[in-house]
This record gives structure tokens, C-alpha cells and sequence, in this order.
């Protein structure tokens, strides 16, 4: 370290002459130094933005943003919230009833979460803890599920309820969704059951634990920030789906959900534009929240092993 | 360890853990089977038959008379090929933008500054935001009457006109005195694919950035390398197996996409991909056989696709 110290100066002004002009090096750090932040400004303005002018037109007035459609600011004395009662309001009171599509999407969505962790969760241990025929391929071929195009599925899927009277039910959707999530989640609960050391498991069963003792009161409580985790990313998936709950539940509208509303209502003439963003502000805040709320746990989550490349 | 305890006890044990094991794991095996295995099967068998929504009832669930016409029709009508080509060049640009911006991102939030946690999380919103709530804002936004990319498009930047980045299938570019016809709408959902899908390439490639050891590049520094050499002789060696993993996920997942497309210009002005196509057999026309033999194909290719691409790439993953 010292010697390193010692020897940087000489090597400089061995390199550089008095009369000296930039290198190759010093050009690229300045460069670079300065693209760096416009790179970062840029990027910030195109991923912001959408969802700033989202907000943006969700409290102008109509007539206001066809007069002067490229207006970025709206003073705070003609914010209008109108638009939210608007479209949150029941349609026999002239709203656009997305109250009862909130309603939908909650239940799809909770019950995709609940349904979901039940299955995944003896699943994910098992295929981390205990040696059974076939484990080792199991998660591979749930995964493959992933590489079939979703409309392949959706086929198929579409003419078996439609024959069994089930589809336009909740319920329905419900198991559909439950089937796509299951094995990216039991991968990353694996994932995690993986890294809680066997020791602690090795050492209740010593104390006379049996199987099901040490999932519920070893495994399950260590592993409950990737729970958590999990559950939320099932939530965000359940929430945003579109294809499935246009296929299944677009003849009645009492059963659509934000995303299914929000689409059939967007090609309508009738309603303003505003109200609709209004509609968009509603779907996209709940997903906004969790997402800023867990996104470290989130991220480590989905990449857990991926710096090995 | 088995060999070191009692060996009626250990084999014991071993096969209480089987029956646990397969016990734990039949709600997920249930669901999977019924819910997507079989149901691709039956896509298969349905494939094969002359059947429409309004003849389902008559028929069984297995049905009787198979036949080829199907797959005949498919590729012999006009307008399957053509939307393979769409959906072809969808995904090959989609999925490069989309790694290039990303890679981009990852680079340039790099090293730790003030407020990167922000941006770091600000960068991941167009991947996790509702696709209608994001398509419905970016049709409002390129909205050729009162969207803002127009009407500032035409002022500062000097527009002759509004574009209709949607619903216009080609436009006239001259550029250097050239004339050249671009494709309006299809570049327009590639870039919203790039927009919306670069925050996946960012976080893998950013979790890659930080694993590499400072020793490497250091070293690289001490004998002379500039920041750009650097990227190319260090970093980007380290990054290439990440991106080519990326690059298969992507695509696949680009090639499938339905979503995207369907809510930005519902398959028309030239965008017509080929779940689109198949959507729209099944819900306006009701055709299941010629729906599922779309679907089918599709999926085909896209098996040859990633079968080709695993050949030829995966020996060198192996070795690094």
C-alpha cells in the first residue's frame, strides 16, 4: 500500500509532459462522468412520467385538456376530483361502478394470494427438504409450463368452462390463476427454504419433533419475509392479469375486474378521458404502494442466485 | 449420513420422507396436471377437429372425426405467414431494445450515489405497473388530437403533422434526401415493449454488475484501461452469460405476448402477432380447431426457435 502511494507520482509526471494534453482515460471519466447523470435524468423522465401525466389528466377538466392538451401543471385551484366520484359511483347513480370492479379484483386477487401460498408452501419444502421420486425434475417441468405461449392454454381453458359452466365466475379465474402462479412461487420459496441452515430442522427432530412440528414451528417462522414477499408478488400478478379475465368474465359486467373495466370501458366515446385516467390512477396505486413498500425483499426475491450468473 | 446411523432407522425415515414428500407436493402436481398439462394435450386433440364454439355442445369432450383441414387452412391463408413475420420481428427487436436499455440502466446506476434507491425503484415501475392501466396512458399520450407527444412533437420538434403512432401502418421518412417507409405501428409497440420490459433486463444485469470483483477491474485500471476498454474487456465478458439467458427468456415471452399488443392497437395497422390472431378465432369467430392449430403452430416454432438457440449457445455457458 505504501510503496503504491509512494510510486503514483512519479508515474504521473513521468506520463504527463508540462505542455500536457488530455489522454484517452481522463477524456472517457469526463465523458462518461457527465453522460452518467443524463443517462439517470433521462431514464427518470421516461419511466416518471407516464404515470405523472396519468395523475395529471385524472384531475383536469376535459374541456381544459382539449383546449391545451400539452399543459405539465395543473394549478392547485382547478384540481377537479369529480372524475373519482366519477368513476367510482355505481352506474345507476351515472358512474362507471369501478367500485365494483375493486371489489372483484380484491377477491380474485386475495383469494389467488391465499390459494396460492397453501398450495406452494408444503410444495416448496418438500422440494427443498425431503428426498422423494422425482424431485429433482419436478421444478424444472413446472417451469416449462412458462415457454407455452399463454394463449395456447387459454384455448383450451376457454371451452372447458364454457362447457362446464364455469366460466364468468370468479372462482373459475380464480383456480386459472392459482395453476399459472404455483411454480414460479414454489421456486422461490424453494429458493429460500435452501439458504435456512438443516441443522436447526436436525437438531428439533432430535428433540422429538415430528415432520409436520418442524415445518410449522422451525421452517415456516424463518421463512416468513419470503412469504410475505411471495405473497405480495402474487397479489401484483393477480391484480394486473388481463388475458384470462377478458376471456372469462367480459359478458357480465358486474364481474369484471379494474384491468377487464378499465380496458372495455377505454374504447368508449362516452366517457372523458379524465374519468378514465381517474380508473387507471385507481388500478395502478394499490400495485404502486406494495411495490415501494417491499421492493428490496421483491428484488432479492425474484434474483436470489442470479449473481452466480 | 445414512450409513453412519442404524440402517433399518435410516431407511425408515428415508421412506416416511417419500410419502411426505409426494404428499406435500400432490395439491401442486393436481392443479398443474388438470389446469395446464392437459389442457395442452386437449389443444392437440382439438386441433385435429372441424369445431366451433356453437357446435361444442353436440359434440363430446374428445370428439369423434379428425381431421387435417385445420392445419391446411392455416397455412394456406392468407394473413398466418405474414403475422409469423410480425410477430417475429416483435419479438427479435423487442427483446433487443429491451436488454440494450436495460443494460444501459444497469451501467449508469452503477456505482452508489444519492437517492439511486429511488431510481433504482422508479426504474422498475414500468415493469410492475398494470399493463391496461400503462397501455391506456401511452394511447392517451401518442393520441394524434390531444395527446402531448404530438402536440409538443409539432411544436418543438417540428412535426408537419401529428403522427398517429398507432393506427398508421406505414409512414414516409426522408432522410438525407432518401425516402423511406417505416413502419409506424409496429416500431411504436416495440418501443412501448422496450419501455415496459428493460426493467427486468436492469435488475438481472445490475445483480450480475455487483457480483463481479472489484480486483478485475482494478487491475484492468492499474495497467491502463480506459472506462470504455474497461466495459469491453472486463465487464461485458462477465455480463454475457447473464444477457444470453435474458435474451432466451425475453424472447420467449415476447413471442407469446398477447396483453401489449391487444390494448395498444388490438392487432391492427400491421401488428397483428400471432396470439392476437388466434384470439381473435377464438372469441369473434368462435373457430376452436382453427384457434387451437394457430396456437399450436405457434408454439411449435417457438420450440424450434429456443431448441436452435440452446444448441448453438449452451456449450458456452457451460464453460464460463
Amino acid at each position: 500500500m505504501a510503496t503504491e502511494v509512494r510510486q503514483r507520482p512519479a508515474q504521473e509526471s513521468r506520463e504527463a509532459p508540462p505542455a500536457r494534453r488530455w489522454t484517452r482515460d481522463e477524456v472517457e471519466n469526463r465523458v462518461f462522468g457527465v453522460l452518467r447523470w443524463v443517462v439517470i435524468a433521462g431514464f427518470l423522465l421516461v419511466t416518471l412520467f407516464p404515470f405523472y401525466y396519468m395523475g395529471l389528466l385524472s384531475v383536469r377538466a376535459l374541456d381544459e385538456v382539449i383546449q391545451d392538451p400539452g399543459a405539465l401543471w395543473v394549478p392547485p385551484s382547478e384540481v377537479r376530483l369529480g372524475t373519482y366520484t366519477s368513476v367510482l359511483s355505481s352506474q345507476e347513480s351515472g358512474g362507471q361502478g369501478f367500485l365494483v370492479f375493486m371489489r372483484n379484483s380484491a377477491l380474485v386477487a386475495f383469494g389467488t394470494v391465499a390459494l396460492t401460498l397453501l398450495v406452494a408452501l408444503p410444495g416448496a419444502y418438500a422440494v427443498s427438504r425431503l428426498e422423494f421420486f422425482g424431485r429433482r425434475h419436478i421444478s424444472a417441468l413446472f417451469l416449462a409450463v412458462y415457454l407455452f405461449p399463454s394463449i395456447l392454454l387459454a384455448v383450451p381453458l376457454f371451452v372447458f368452462f364454457t362447457r362446464i359452466g364455469l366460466r364468468g365466475s370468479l372462482v373459475g379465474l380464480l383456480i386459472v390463476y392459482v395453476s399459472q402462479i404455483v411454480a414460479v412461487s414454489i421456486y422461490m420459496l424453494r429458493n429460500y427454504f435452501d439458504t435456512i441452515p438443516e441443522s436447526l430442522e436436525e437438531s428439533a427432530a432430535l428433540d422429538g419433533c415430528s415432520r409436520l412440528g418442524i415445518m410449522r414451528r422451525i421452517s415456516l417462522p424463518l421463512a416468513m419475509p419470503a412469504i410475505v414477499a411471495n405473497g405480495l408478488f402474487v397479489f401484483m400478478i393477480a391484480w394486473n392479469e388481463f388475458l384470462f379475465a377478458l376471456l372469462f368474465l367480459v359478458e357480465d359486467r358486474e364481474k369484471w375486474t379494474v384491468s377487464l373495466g378499465l380496458s372495455q370501458l377505454a374504447g368508449s366515446i362516452e366517457i372523458p378521458t379524465t374519468v378514465l385516467m381517474a380508473g387507471s390512477v385507481i388500478l395502478t396505486v394499490p400495485i404502486i404502494v406494495i411495490f415501494f413498500a417491499s421492493e428490496r425483499l421483491l428484488t432479492e426475491g425474484l434474483t436470489a442466485g442470479a449473481e452466480k450468473g | 449420513m445414512s450409513h453412519r446411523t442404524d440402517r433399518g432407522a435410516a431407511g425408515s425415515l428415508r421412506r416416511s420422507d417419500a410419502r411426505a414428500g409426494l404428499t406435500l407436493i400432490s395439491p401442486t402436481l393436481v392443479i398443474v396436471v388438470f389446469m395446464v398439462v392437459l389442457p395442452i394435450l386437449w389443444t392437440v386433440l382439438l386441433a385435429f377437429q372441424p369445431l366451433s364454439l356453437l357446435t361444442l355442445a353436440a359434440n363430446g369432450l374428445f370428439g369423434t372425426d379428425f381431421t387435417l383441414d385445420n392445419f391446411e387452412t392455416v397455412v394456406t391463408e392468407p394473413g398466418f405467414v405474414g403475422s409469423l413475420v410480425t410477430t417475429l420481428v416483435y419479438s427479435v427487436l423487442g427483446t433487443a431494445s429491451a436488454i440494450a436499455v436495460g443494460l444501459l440502466a444497469a451501467l449508469a446506476v452503477r456505482r452508489t450515489f444519492r437517492g439511486r434507491t429511488f431510481v433504482r425503484a422508479a426504474m422498475l415501475l414500468p415493469y410492475v405497473a398494470p399493463v391496461v392501466a400503462a397501455t391506456f396512458v401511452w394511447r392517451t399520450m401518442l393520441d394524434p388530437q390531444f395527446g402531448i407527444i404530438n402536440h409538443w412533437g409539432t411544436r418543438l420538434l417540428g412535426w408537419d403533422e401529428p403522427i398517429a403512432f398507432l393506427t398508421q401502418r406505414s409512414s414516409e421518412v426522408s432522410l438525407l434526401g432518401l425516402g423511406f417507409s417505416v413502419p409506424t405501428a409496429l416500431l411504436s409497440v416495440i418501443a412501448f415493449e422496450a419501455w415496459r420490459s428493460f426493467p427486468f433486463a436492469f435488475l438481472f444485469l445490475m445483480a450480475r454488475l455487483q457480483a463481479v470483483p472489484a480486483t478485475l477491474e482494478e487491475a484492468a485500471r492499474v495497467d491502463g484501461a480506459t472506462p470504455s476498454q474497461r466495459f469491453r474487456y472486463v465487464l461485458l465478458p462477465q455480463l454475457l452469460p447473464t444477457i444470453a439467458v435474458l435474451s432466451i427468456l425475453r424472447f420467449i415471452w415476447t413471442f407469446n405476448s398477447f396483453d401489449d399488443i391487444y390494448l395498444l392497437t388490438g392487432g391492427g395497422a400491421g401488428t397483428e402477432v400471432v396470439s392476437v390472431r388466434v384470439f381473435n378465432y377464438l372469441t369473434a369467430r368462435g373457430d376452436i380447431g382453427l384457434a387451437s392449430a394457430q396456437a399450436l403452430v405457434l408454439a411449435a416454432i417457438l420450440a424450434v426457435l429456443v431448441g436452435v438457440y440452446l444448441r448453438r449457445f449452451a456449450p458456452q455457458e457451460e464453460k464460463t
